[in-house]
């Protein structure tokens, strides 16, 4: 077990190395972006992954020889009067672990963007792209305040607009960029306001000093009240950048970047940054327990609405997209009732088999032509042999089917929900049934039955390369065993609650309630049990409905009546939001535009400049021409300086 | 520094503002010239007699007040219209090239 030194003791290596690692992937971003026509595809392909192979190699090193929290100072940045934020990372076991997801991850998925953007035409840009959205992650979990936290979220958020909007020829494409800053921007207003309120309150922003204030009960002027505040609004941000209700629509909408875009931003990294905020702050979250209630269950919803969605949603990468959201549901849900850990574990574990199913897709959809409709696919398991297998592996871990990873992360979280509330459990039993059901759906749709695409499509079919497919085979495996480092009744010891003891220290003291019950191994095992018994049976009907039975899904015209409709259409939140927020805001730009741009500022601007003609116009005619005038008026100048200055006397 | 007691007594006989009134009207007739005649030789003639009306000036007081810095300004101003008066009959001339005539009402090219 670490021994938790209080952040502030120095750092055992040269700043060098801090500033590598994040410092690669920004120089990455640099040459990519500026050679960008000039090197070829295959090499700023290299380029981008080694910078953050490069990341990943360093954050391993720190990891290995981690003896103890510190912060690394790099500079005095912000120093006006009594504000002082200083620019420094910290580095303890919850940044190490988001380093090594983020790098590794990172790379694995650049490995995949080599094959899989080779036939683009702005290869670099890509890469480039990439590689500055590593950093800004990276500075995102690096920092050691809640300002630097605040830098690398707008990066991200940057980064996603940029990605998203990749192939900006397509206005639809531009749109759901724009659609996913703007969402993320509403959060960030919450997220801005929480950390004015934190700073008047504890009058800094740093990590340790928020925390340990926190902990010892110095509110400022502020009560304990105060936290709630805080925390609410921190929440507002990290639902806006982790797509949770309301802020969710954005992400199935981003599907419209490339799929290696979807698999690190909107399934492993930037989405998770909201629960990395968090667990950062959960002192803060622990000190408030209505905005745990409030996280749970915005979470919980979160989740059942999002698999509902997905049971109807014919897309193969919408289908994922709607996962991701309810998933990320299920670990605000965790949140919620204080297992932190178990919601970390299952950030892991999300990260490994989301990241590989959209991978996956991703190659369904390169063998396919581009086709993404999964009524167009079918049997693809022969000719896709590798995709078929790692997506099988993805699919199981996704349900929960021991012993791959998604099994341990859920059924702990359940457990934890257990204790907290039967009926929240019970949803969320419900909604791992549906979670089975649907991404089963799609395993089947994708993999089995008879090709329904076009000829032309059925002669393109292959397996994809190499560089493609060995992120997947790793992922695969990720996804297999990455379970076991929180497997107590297998392996004797959680190995991750363990090492991630220290990040909750204060956390413990405040409510040491939370941290300590275990349940009764008989209702462990009855929990599992019943978690593994409804993923099989939401399999088996999945393979009912459509191996044996052989049902499709209703093409895009067909008639569908009530609930069938209402789900299909993703229950109109796009049109609601589209009447109750995006018509006003248009109508009153374009108000504005006419009566206070036209009718105000544009003939001030313009009054201006005819101002300025006219008295050019009048001063013409000073100038006559004439010497003889010159040199009248000369005389009469003269004559009136001198009367002016002598004339008293 | 001006010395009254070694101003010669001869000096006295012709009052000084005799001068001044004598300097002012040389001064105003330049003034009135330099306005009104059109030929740019006559002109230049009128501006000589505005210089020479304050030479006058300048040297009654510097001999009133035995104080000699008026005459060495004197000086610098004959100087000073010499070179004056070179370029600009240098300029006249080219006038002249050009338009075959020195009337000033001619040169009106700048009229805006």
């Amino acid at each position: 077990m670490q021994e938790t030194v209080l952040p502030g003791a120095t750092a055992p290596f040269s700043t060098l190395l801090y500033l590598l690692i994040p410092g690669l992937p920004f120089l990455g971003f640099l040459l990519n972006g500026l050679l960008n026509k000039r090197l070829s595809g295959g090499v700023a392909g290299a380029l981008g992954t080694l910078t953050v192979l490069g990341s990943f190699l360093l954050s391993v090193f720190l990891f290995v020889n981690f003896k103890y929290q510190y912060t690394v100072n790099l500079f005095d940045w912000i120093s006006v009067g009594s504000l002082q934020i200083p620019f420094s990372y910290q580095i303890d076991q919850l940044s190490l672990l988001m380093l090594l997801l983020i790098t590794g991850v990172g790379t694995l998925i650049h490995i995949y963007s080599i094959g899989y953007m080779s036939q683009d035409e702005n290869v670099g840009k890509f890469f480039s792209f990439l590689n500055l959205f590593v950093f800004s992650m990276l500075i995102l979990v690096l920092g050691a305040n809640f300002v630097i936290l605040f830098i690398g979220w707008e990066g991200v958020g940057l980064c996603s607009y940029l990605l998203i909007g990749f192939w900006n020829k397509h206005t639809s494409y531009n749109n759901a960029a724009k659609k996913a800053f703007i969402i993320n921007r509403v959060g960030d207003l919450g997220f801005l306001l929480g950390i004015f309120l934190m700073y008047l309150t504890f009058n800094s922003v740093q990590y340790a000093e928020v925390f340990q204030k926190a902990h010892l009960g110095q509110f400022g002027n502020y009560g304990v009240g105060v936290c709630t505040a805080i925390t609410l609004l921190l929440f507002v941000g990290a639902m806006g950048k982790s797509a949770q209700l309301p802020l969710y629509t954005w992400l199935p909408d981003a599907m419209a970047g490339p799929t290696p875009v979807s698999a690190l931003i909107h399934a492993a990294t930037m989405v998770t940054a909201g629960i990395y905020l968090v667990l950062r702050s959960n002192v803060l979250f622990t000190l408030a327990p209505q905005t745990l209630e409030v996280v749970g269950i915005i979470g919980l919803a979160t989740a059942l609405f999002a698999a509902t969605i997905g049971l109807a949603q014919n897309d193969i990468k919408k289908v994922l997209a709607y996962s991701t959201v309810s998933q990320l549901g299920y670990m605000f849900l965790a949140l919620g009732v204080m297992g932190y850990t178990s919601s970390f574990f299952h950030v892991l574990t999300h990260a490994f088999f989301k990241a590989l199913l959209f991978l996956g897709a991703g190659s369904v959809i390169h063998a396919m032509s581009n086709e993404q409709d999964m009524r167009r696919m079918g049997g693809l398991r022969k000719a896709l042999p590798i995709t078929f297998l790692t997506m099988l592996i993805g699919c199981l871990a996704i349900s929960g089917i021991p012993p791959f990873a998604g099994f341990f992360s859920k059924d702990e979280i359940l457990s934890h929900v257990y204790e907290h509330s039967k009926v929240m459990w019970a949803i969320g039993l419900f909604t791992s049934f549906l979670t089975a059901f649907y991404m089963f759906r799609l395993l089947f749709l994708t993999f089995f039955g008879e090709f329904r695409g076009t000829e032309e499509q059925r002669h393109h079919l292959h397996e994809s390369p190499a560089s493609m497919t060995l992120p997947l085979i790793v992922l695969a495996i990720l996804s297999t065993v990455g379970g076991f480092m929180g497997a107590p009744m297998f392996l004797g010891k959680h190995y991750l609650a363990d090492y991630l003891t220290p990040i909750f220290t204060y956390s413990r003291q405040i409510l040491p309630a939370a941290f300590t019950t275990e349940p009764e191994h008989s209702t462990e095992l009855m929990l599992i049990g019943v978690s593994v018994l409804v993923a099989v049976v939401g399999i088996v009907l999945a393979y009912v409905q459509y191996v044996a039975r052989a049902q499709r899904p209703a093409e895009e015209e067909a008639q569908r009546s009530g609930i069938d409709s209402l789900v299909y259409h993703k229950y109109y939140i796009d049109e609601l939001y589209n009447a109750l927020i995006v018509k006003p805001v248009m109508a009153l730009s374009t108000g504005l535009y006419k009566f206070v741009e036209n009718g105000i500022i544009d003939p001030i601007a313009n009054g201006v400049g005819r101002a300025t003609l006219a008295g050019g116009q009048l001063l013409r005619y000073v100038q006559t021409g004439s010497v003889e005038t010159y040199l009248i008026l000369m005389v009469l100048g003269i004559v009136l300086i001198l009367g002016l200055n002598f004339g008293r006397l | 520094m001006t010395n009254a007691s070694i101003v010669p007594a001869v000096i006295h006989e012709v009052p000084l503002q005799y001068y001044v009134f004598f300097a002012t009207a040389l001064f105003c007739i330049g003034v009135t010239g330099a306005l009104i005649r059109r030929n740019a030789i006559i002109i230049f003639m009128c501006i000589e007699l505005m210089l020479n009306a304050v030479n006058i000036l300048l040297t009654a007081f510097a001999a009133y007040r035995a104080d000699p810095n008026g005459q060495v300004f004197v000086f610098f101003i004959m100087a000073v219209a010499a070179a004056e008066v070179s370029v600009g009959l240098g300029i006249i001339v080219m006038i002249y090239r050009n338009f075959q005539n020195t009337d000033v009402n001619l040169l009106s090219r700048l009229k805006g």
